[in-house]
């Protein structure tokens, strides 16, 4: 059981645990969807009195924004209490090989030094790689009206065919990049 | 007090996120590049049980804790605005790893790089705010 926990959660349990966050906020009378807190911090920020589309109760939100901090503590409690210490992640042997040609070593922990260490932070390249990538995220979730927790969870489950459509567009996107980018970008 | 439910439910939300490993960057590449079954499997699990679910609540017609009805809105019917704005998003998916659920879970988890990644995520969402009567919806 302290196995099952420690180690890393089994697709169809995540899966699992995933649509009972779901399901919990619309028992609670809300609605999964994560990037909406995004326009609630610009909101919060005074945007709303330049910008109409910023101009809204953001108060109503807070729930939100209560579960976004909630998000963050579960990373935290994940990473002190329930894994065992420096697990790097298992991708398959096909990954490694092809992202070794792109200049990434195989893991050693769950993300790649690469990108997310500070040294690489502070070069003009690493800094402009997370930048952009947030960029294009938080303005893509919102042209599409929504991320993955809006879009490929809970708009699929209810299903509409705007977050279907919005999904075909993730992977689209995520094959530009992966596929036409990355090696343009790495190397 | 009646906040915390929502901090539960978010700490189980950014725990199942870490514990699956969808905050990895390795795994939306290996996602992306159709090597390992496991984030198709994370997705494709939770929508199946959300369809059967969001089904059960329809039909019974369930409540909510407060006792009020369950409803689902159907979104605007539009192409243009989800193919442009979902090939948008994947790009930068791809490229930081991370949507913005997985950017504060890898906050929380130690990865302070991700602040940057939030904070120029937010700076995306103001900028189509500011520009969107000029995109196609």
């Amino acid at each position: 059981m302290i196995d099952f926990i420690l180690n890393p959660w089994p697709w169809w349990f995540s899966g699992l645990v995933i649509s009972c966050v779901m399901f919990l906020l619309i028992f609670f009378g809300k609605s999964f969807g994560f990037s909406a807190n995004l326009r609630t911090m610009c909101a919060i920020g005074g945007a709303g009195k330049k910008v109409k589309f910023f101009d809204f109760d953001w108060k109503k939100q807070i729930w939100n924004l209560v579960f976004l901090l909630g998000a963050i503590l579960g990373g935290y409690l994940t990473n002190t209490f329930l894994t065992y210490p420096d697990q790097a992640v298992e991708i398959s042997e096909n990954t490694i090989r092809d992202l070794k040609a792109l200049g990434f070593s195989a893991p050693t922990t769950i993300q790649p030094k690469e990108l997310f260490s500070l040294e690489s932070l502070f070069t003009l390249k690493g800094f402009l790689i997370l930048a952009i990538g947030g960029f294009l995220v938080g303005f893509g979730a919102r042209y599409a009206g929504g991320c993955t927790s809006g879009h490929a969870i809970s708009g699929i489950a209810d299903l509409q065919v705007p977050s279907m459509i919005a999904v075909v567009g993730f992977f689209i996107g995520g094959f530009i990049m992966t596929f036409g980018i990355f090696p343009l970008l790495f190397s | 007090m009646k906040f915390l439910k929502y901090l539960i439910v978010g700490a189980l939300f950014g725990i199942v996120m870490a514990k699956s490993e969808a905050i990895s960057w390795y795994r939306i590449q290996e996602m992306f590049r159709f090597q390992a079954f496991h984030m198709y499997g994370i997705i494709g699990v939770a929508v199946v049980l959300g369809i059967i679910g969001v089904a059960i609540i329809k039909k019974l017609k369930l409540k909510d804790v407060e006792g009020n009805p369950i409803l689902f809105f159907p979104k605007s019917k539009s192409i243009a605005r989800y193919l442009f704005g979902g090939i948008i998003f994947g790009l930068g998916w791809a490229l930081s790893g991370a949507c913005p659920g997985p950017m504060v879970v890898n906050i929380g988890y130690g990865f302070a790089s991700f602040t940057v990644v939030l904070f120029f995520a937010t700076v995306g969402t103001y900028v189509y705010g500011l520009i969107r009567d000029k995109l196609p919806h």
